[in-house]
């Protein structure tokens, strides 16, 4: 018996687990997929939102403006890539300001900080690449952006040295509540594709699929549309020329097309928007591809499709009532919610996380822990504008000293050193798949896209995880990244 | 902790890169005298790419001899070691600065060197799926032709059992022979152009002799898979706007995709390194001895231009070799900082090498005009010895019965050569004979093809 099972482990689900590692309590976290963050978590904006696009008292207002802080902090304290950047609402006429006006109104309300109406020049000067023809822009100060897979992943290291446990490729088949005479008998059955599961309390973070497992224990039905979002990447040398997050005026289905810098420097453009019937259909599409392209040349009108590194697509959990559902189920005691996160649900995270713990460990009488660890160190950095620094460059030295895997290059577009990719694997919660390398690492996501480190990486894997190269997967099933061995004929 | 207390080395030549380009410049700086040379590869081995080229068809130029990848990167590796030249394997470069420092870094640590001459020869990288932007999936078994190549012939595992090739470039065609032979059905090769990138002789020995159909002005639309790939839809393209015309689309069932839509010189460090790049090669720009526009930093091979022939590359080499030699004779040794003194990113770019004294502008550049699609070297520095130039180029399209022509900067022919074919697949070349140095008054040359 668990004191609690979070199923999903998206940086909801990972978020809650680490804050609640900080109690003495059994927890399991578990996912379907083969690693953590591999559902909207990993192919989002990864923006650190101001909170002046929310609607004034809804949760998204609130766990968003709460949210923007905790994430700037947390990303320090588990070193992941983060950076306040600031954020630009552009308008492209006179007649649009007003809506500039409302939008700061909107964010006061909403109590942030740090906005103001900026002039055409004040756009200019900050940012040379913007459309000449921009009216005018909100600047948000607070606004940033942060690596949403560097913090998902971080996250749930840190909830793993304090004991919590991870099952991946665990896939929930039915879930019942078993109500008692008293809190201590009260419990949940979690059937699952690797056996029965027991615990006190479910915290549900399934993302696009936490309306299905809401609706078995609760009367009051949940429906959740997942919304794809498709986006390309371009190339670093691209990114390094812009600095702050580029938004449009929002429509009534989002923040609309943005252009911003991500940490790693690379340039991201998107999201579109769309309703779709399948909630695993992270396909991109020609008409939406072209539509990215279409909206994004009005902020940047140098827009060139050459420096493209990639496109890619990712799903929102949409709640037919717009809002984020976060906490106890009325109807099922035991029972927590974190339902209907779409954006701005990165920025939120902490708040949702630290509201649940607190709910669990009062409902539930949790001690906090005398030793609770502190989170595993990051990986060495490599990174080409970190070398000019002297303290940073002896840093790596005393590394490659220790072990001189840390000096042997394999991803040569990111700066991953064979090391690295050896810590990946065994880190807590470690790499399994070549797209949990990649995450881990950024190998095979540079301008290569793999196509020198991936043969090598591979190796790596087998070798570490002791199995055969034939084995491995992309993102674990059937995603095997090789048909079979080479048949040597006689 | 201590700062890094990196002592300066110097070295004469660094040579970056021990696939063909950088070998052969190796052993022909050491012939040229030179006694420091120093050798950086990144792998575990020389060769480079020749390595998983397992097919033959290298060295018929330069050696008169059919041989394998390997065979021919042997018989310059061998050389190589033979000279002494030092090569230091298992290293990669992190940076080199516009003064031709160099930070590099391998299981012994990080070292600091700073040369009296760079030449570039990391070769090129294949473009992805990403950069065409092909909608659909993002699953597992879609992969470039190159890496298929390392997969199955470097480490003998298969990547796929029934296989599309999008892209008919040199290495898609020769997979689509070796894939076949190792028992996977290679369903087509899917080509956006009305014309193959690759070789004649490799459409013929590849495709044709193999029964696998070539679709010309055909390109993926879509790929289908959740986990592993299972098809792709391909559709006839527009031949001049490359639009995909949907309403012919079909679906062909496949477990993997394979990518060979064209190589990009590897110039991330000669950017560092603040050298000028020609986006049409998207490697640097050169004069005829094969100078970039930093002093002392020579290019050659696939990082200055992709070569269809390891030959031609080879031969390269050896001229960029003799100029490095030759601008080391020509410079003191140079010292470009104290020793321990390190450079910083905020210190100025040295400008280029200025103009000769005479006021005159020493270098003329060759223009790609109308039909020239690029053109290698870009620039012809007047005040070097005349001596013959080869001009290698590529035409935009496929011309038959074309001519190919030299002109100043008022119109006048200068050369004029006929050609019976040109294609963008294979580079073409143009001998301007010493005779025809351009008098001082010439602005520019541009290269065209007429009809």
């Amino acid at each position: 018996m668990f004191d609690v099972v979070i199923i999903g482990a998206g940086v909801i689900g990972c978020a809650i687990a680490r804050e609640l590692s900080r109690y003495q309590l059994s927890l399991v976290v578990l996912d379907q997929a083969s690693d953590v963050c591999e559902g909207t978590s990993k192919a989002n904006s990864g923006i650190v939102h101001a909170g002046y696009d929310a609607i004034p008292g809804t949760n998204k207002a609130h766990y968003n403006v709460r949210g923007n802080p905790l994430v700037y902090q947390w990303a320090q304290e588990l070193a992941v890539p983060c950076k306040n950047n600031t954020s630009l609402v552009l308008a492209f006429s006179e007649s649009d300001l007003p809506r500039i006006d409302a939008l700061i109104a909107r964010g006061q309300q909403n109590g942030v900080r740090g906005l103001s109406r900026i002039s055409r020049e004040e756009v200019q000067r900050r940012e040379p690449q913007v459309n000449p023809a921009v009216a005018g822009a909100l600047l948000a100060e607070t606004g940033g952006i942060v690596s949403p897979y560097g913090l998902t992943i971080a996250l749930a290291e840190h909830a793993a040295v304090n004991g919590v446990e991870f099952r991946l490729e665990c896939q929930v088949l039915s879930l019942s509540h078993h109500p008692a005479g008293s809190p201590e008998t009260s419990h949940f059955s979690i059937r699952t594709s690797q056996g029965l599961i027991q615990a006190r309390a479910v915290v549900n973070a399934a993302g696009v699929f936490a309306d299905s497992l809401h609706n078995l224990l609760s009367e009051d039905k949940l429906t959740i549309t997942a919304r794809r979002g498709e986006y390309y990447m371009l190339d670093k040398r691209i990114g390094a020329q812009f600095n702050a997050t580029l938004f449009q005026l929002p429509t009534d289905k989002g923040k609309g097309i943005l252009v911003t810098p991500t940490v790693e420097q690379t340039l991201i453009l998107g999201p579109t928007s769309d309703t779709i019937p399948d909630k695993t259909d992270t396909r991109t599409t020609a008409a939406k591809l072209e539509e990215i392209l279409a909206t994004a040349v009005l902020t940047w009108p140098g827009l060139r499709k050459d420096s493209f590194i990639t496109s890619f697509a990712g799903l929102r959990a949409h709640l037919a009532e717009g809002d984020f559902r976060i906490g106890r189920a009325p109807d099922v005691p035991g029972y927590y919610l974190a339902a209907g996160i779409e954006s701005p649900g990165l920025t939120a995270a902490p708040a949702i996380a630290i509201d649940l713990a607190e709910q669990i460990a009062a409902d539930f009488d949790l001690v906090l822990k005398q030793d609770f660890l502190v989170p595993p160190p990051p990986l060495p950095d490599f990174s080409l504008h970190l070398l000019a620094d002297p303290d940073h460059l002896a840093q790596l030295a005393a590394e490659i000293a220790r072990d001189p895997a840390m000096g042997r290059m394999v991803c040569r577009c990111e700066h991953v050193t064979e090391a690295q990719i050896r810590a990946a694997i065994h880190r807590p919660v470690g790499a399994r798949t070549l797209d949990g390398i990649k995450r881990r690492t950024r190998a095979n996501m540079g301008r290569c896209q793999g196509g020198f480190c991936t043969p090598r990486i591979l190796e790596i894997l087998a070798e570490e995880l002791a199995c055969d190269i034939t084995e491995l997967t992309k993102a674990g099933g059937q995603s095997q990244i090789v048909t079979g061995q080479l048949e040597v004929k006689a | 902790m201590s700062a890094l207390q990196v002592a300066l080395e110097k070295v004469s030549l660094v040579i970056v890169g021990g696939g063909p380009a950088g070998l052969a410049a190796a052993l022909e700086a050491q012939r040229q005298g030179l006694p420091d040379i120093l050798l950086i590869e990144r792998d575990m081995q020389l060769g480079g790419i020749l390595n998983q080229c397992i097919h033959t068809g290298f060295g018929l130029h330069y050696f008169g001899a059919e041989l394998s990848g390997p065979e021919y990167a042997d018989r310059f590796s061998t050389a190589v070691t033979a000279a002494g030249i030092t090569c230091l394997l298992d290293t990669h470069v992190l940076e080199i600065t516009p003064d031709r420092i160099l930070t590099i870094l391998s299981p012994q640590g990080i070292r600091k060197i700073a040369a009296g001459a760079i030449i570039l020869a990391m070769g090129c990288r294949e473009r992805p799926r990403g950069a065409l932007g092909i909608p659909g999936t993002r699953c597992a078994g879609i992969l470039t032709a190159g890496m298929a190549q390392k997969l199955l012939n470097l480490q003998g595992l298969m990547p796929g059992r029934s296989v599309v090739i999008l892209g008919s470039g040199d290495i898609g065609l020769i997979m689509a022979r070796r894939l076949t032979l190792e028992g996977a059905q290679v369903e087509a090769v899917v080509e956006l152009m009305p014309y193959s990138s690759g070789l004649t002789r490799n459409v013929v020995q590849c495709l044709q002799d193999y029964e696998i159909p070539l679709l010309l002005s055909h390109t993926v639309v879509e790929t289908h898979g959740r986990e592993r790939l299972t098809g792709v839809t391909i559709a006839p393209v527009h031949p001049q706007s490359q639009k995909p015309d949907l309403e012919q689309s079909r679906f062909i069932a496949c477990d993997t995709l394979l990518l060979s839509v064209g190589l990009i010189p590897e110039n991330e460090l000669s950017l560092g390194a603040g050298v000028r790049l020609d986006p049409a090669t998207r490697g640097p720009r050169v004069d005829q001895s094969l100078a970039t526009s930093q002093p002392g930093i020579f290019a050659c091979g696939n990082v200055l231009h992709v070569h269809d022939l390891v030959d031609d590359v080879s031969l390269e080499a050896e001229q960029a070799a003799r100029s490095a030699v030759a601008f080391l004779k020509q410079v003191p040794r140079p010292a470009p900082q104290e020793e321990g003194n390190r450079y910083r990113r905020s210190d100025p770019v040295p400008a280029i090498a200025p103009g000769s004294s005479t006021g005159q502008a020493p270098t003329l550049p060759v223009l790609a005009g109308p039909g020239i699609r690029s053109v290698v070297p870009q620039l012809v520095r007047r005040d070097l010895a005349p001596e013959t130039i080869r001009l290698a180029f590529r035409p935009a399209r496929v011309y038959r019965s074309a001519s190919i022509c030299l002109s100043d900067d008022h119109g006048q022919l200068v050369l004029k050569s006929q050609r019976r074919i040109l294609t963008p697949g294979e580079e073409a070349r143009l001998e301007i004979p010493a005779s025809h140095w351009p008098d001082p008054v010439t602005s520019h040359w541009q290269l065209s093809i007429e009809v």
